[in-house]
């Protein structure tokens, strides 16, 4: 995903001149390509990511649009200030990649698990949030941030992951996408849990109990509406994510819940990072199976809400 | 209290902070002494060195100034209003609910580059200016005003590295070294000494200049860059509360929140020239 990413914005530059990558110290030979033949919009700036929001935003002044890439805490959580004020209070047009969205850097610890990006981001007014769950979703996302007007987190995986983002969509910034129908329960998820959504409702299928799935690749803005016009076709959702549930996507759908006047009230339980730091190492699979971010914990978790006995 | 000792400062300098003390007055507040130690260095830049149209503030020519002390603003908005960029009259509204001027710069009023105020972040937006002018192959400047104190900030120092880096030449970080901070001394705070030698550490060609003298400050500039093929760091030596003898290096008038009508007059009887 991130090479399918980082191509794109080469791509990009190669046909607009606005264009600009700035990255803080990436591995050796990233975007060569890019350096060779656009050397003066190539900026690799070292580890100094708060002076490279503010130059970002600097260039964006003058009407440059940057691709800022770099590791995800790096840039959500020392350069939270940045971005709001530099990047979203005057509503520049400064491209965030944030490498390692989620549990992806598993190894190496907590300093490098980006679990609460999205929660503290979603904050900022202005900002949009992107998560895309595979390499052919980042693809289709790219092409449309060189026009989207404000700034921009484009939230990484792995990478590798298996292409599950259907073709017969429209896919517009803030537009979620309808990746399965299903009258018993609604499974609202973001990013590569999206895999894992999947395999739990194939899992539910095959007992009997028939499983949506909503894929929100835009978690700013939130595509608010399709949300409650699918949540009014269902007793019970599950929101899954690779990050914390608090403010996160199971935080925002709680809020549009809550607010939302269904009738009925809904079953509802968030699936994700739990309050606690992961004293776990290990890989990304693994700690998303100690959080319980796993298909067979959201078809168990399913089976519960609607009360349907398992096994 | 002698309100009459402001020796070495021509009318020109006293009247901005007579409208700066008025600005300050009609709100009942502000950073005085802030604004106070920076009058010349942006007198010299708006009247002399850079190039900008009020009427069109966003004319892509112009010389691009940042005040990344923010806290200073009271002086960049006498200058804005003096210039025409916008009313006069906005001033008097200053930190009003619906008014145009708050307690720090905002972008969106004419004459703003950047919105300033948590410090440390104007260094870095000029530097993309800069950047930007090599890239577009445009000639203009980019002055960026900071704090002493604000150099306690380890963002000014990525930005300095990242200038030096680039061969800025056409960007120019101006300090503003009153000696002051908040707290105290700068030097008892957090010491920036030996600062010159900082800067030119960092990469920078270093001028020092006394930051109330306008014949020096205007050397200052118009010599920039002041080594080739590098970013320009003037340190301005100044003196916070520059212009009335009880405001001078008083800690007091750093920022107050209530400014009364006696001290209103006696700060215009002490800016009378």
């Amino acid at each position: 995903m991130r090479k399918t990413c980082l191509n794109s914005v080469y791509d990009l530059a190669r046909r607009d001149d606005r264009v600009i990558f700035i990255g803080s110290d990436l591995g050796v030979s990233t975007l060569d390509e890019f350096k060779n033949n656009i050397p003066e919009r190539f900026f690799m700036e070292g580890i100094s990511e708060q002076h490279i929001i503010g130059m970002a935003a600097g260039l964006a002044m003058e009407g440059n649009i940057p691709y800022v890439n770099t590791i995800s805490v790096f840039l959500t959580r020392r350069c939270f200030e940045q971005i709001v004020l530099d990047l979203c209070l005057h509503n520049l047009n400064v491209r965030l990649i944030g490498n390692g969205g989620g549990l992806v850097y598993a190894p190496l610890g907590p300093t490098h698990l980006a679990v609460e990006d999205i929660a503290i981001l979603r904050t900022i007014p202005n900002m949009t949030i992107l998560a895309p769950a595979d390499a052919k979703e980042i693809a289709r996302l790219m092409e449309l941030t060189i026009e989207h007007d404000g700034p921009v987190y484009i939230r990484l995986a792995k990478g590798g992951d298996h292409i599950v983002t259907p073709d017969d969509q429209e896919y517009k910034i803030g537009k979620s996408i309808r990746v399965r129908e299903g009258k018993d329960i609604l499974i609202i998820t973001t990013g590569v849990t999206l895999q894992i959504s999947l395999d739990a409702a194939r899992s539910l299928a095959s007992k009997g109990v028939e499983a949506g799935i909503l894929h929100i690749h835009t978690i700013k803005p939130l595509d608010t509406k399709a949300i409650i016009e699918r949540l009014a076709e269902v007793p019970a959702l599950i929101t899954v994510e690779e990050g914390t549930v608090i403010g996160g996507l199971g935080s925002s759908v709680a809020e549009i819940v809550a607010e939302a006047d269904f009738g009925q009230p809904k079953k509802f339980k968030r699936i994700g990072v739990p309050d606690t730091f992961s004293d776990n190492f290990g890989s990304q699979k693994e700690l998303m199976e100690g959080f319980g971010i796993t298909a067979a914990n959201v078809a168990q978790t399913a089976l519960e809400l609607i009360d349907v006995k398992s096994g | 209290m002698n309100g009459k000792n402001n020796s070495g400062l021509d009318e020109r300098s006293l009247g901005l902070r007579r409208m700066i003390v008025k600005t300050l007055g009609s709100a009942g507040r502000g950073h005085l002494g802030p604004a106070f130690s920076i009058v010349e260095i942006i007198t010299v830049l708006y009247d002399k060195v850079m190039k900008f149209k009020p009427g069109a503030p966003e004319w892509n020519g112009r010389d691009r100034f940042i005040l990344s002390k923010g806290h200073g603003c009271a002086a960049l908005y006498v200058m804005l209003a003096d210039k025409g960029f916008f009313s006069c009259s906005e001033l008097e509204r200053f930190c009003k609910y619906d008014g145009l001027l708050g307690g720090h710069p905002e972008f969106n009023i004419p004459g703003v580059e950047a919105s300033t105020g948590s410090l440390g972040h104007g260094l870095s937006i000029g530097i993309g200016m800069a950047l930007n002018a090599r890239l577009r192959r445009m000639d203009y400047n980019v002055y960026v005003l900071l704090g002493d104190g604000e150099c306690g900030e380890g963002s000014i120092w990525e930005g300095a590295m990242s200038a030096s880096k680039h061969g800025l030449e056409n960007l120019v970080a101006i300090v503003d070294y009153n000696k002051s901070q908040a707290y105290g001394s700068t030097s008892e705070v957090l010491d920036l000494e030996p600062f010159a030698d900082k800067w030119r550490g960092f990469g920078f060609g270093v001028v020092e200049v006394d930051g109330h003298d306008v014949g020096g400050l205007l050397s200052a500039f118009k010599n920039a860059p002041a080594r080739k093929g590098k970013p320009t760091a003037v340190i301005c030596h100044t003196v916070k509360g520059k212009g009335a003898p009880f405001t001078e290096n008083n800690m007091e008038w750093h920022h107050k929140n209530k400014i009364s009508d006696q001290d209103i007059d006696l700060l215009l009887k002490a800016l009378e020239a």
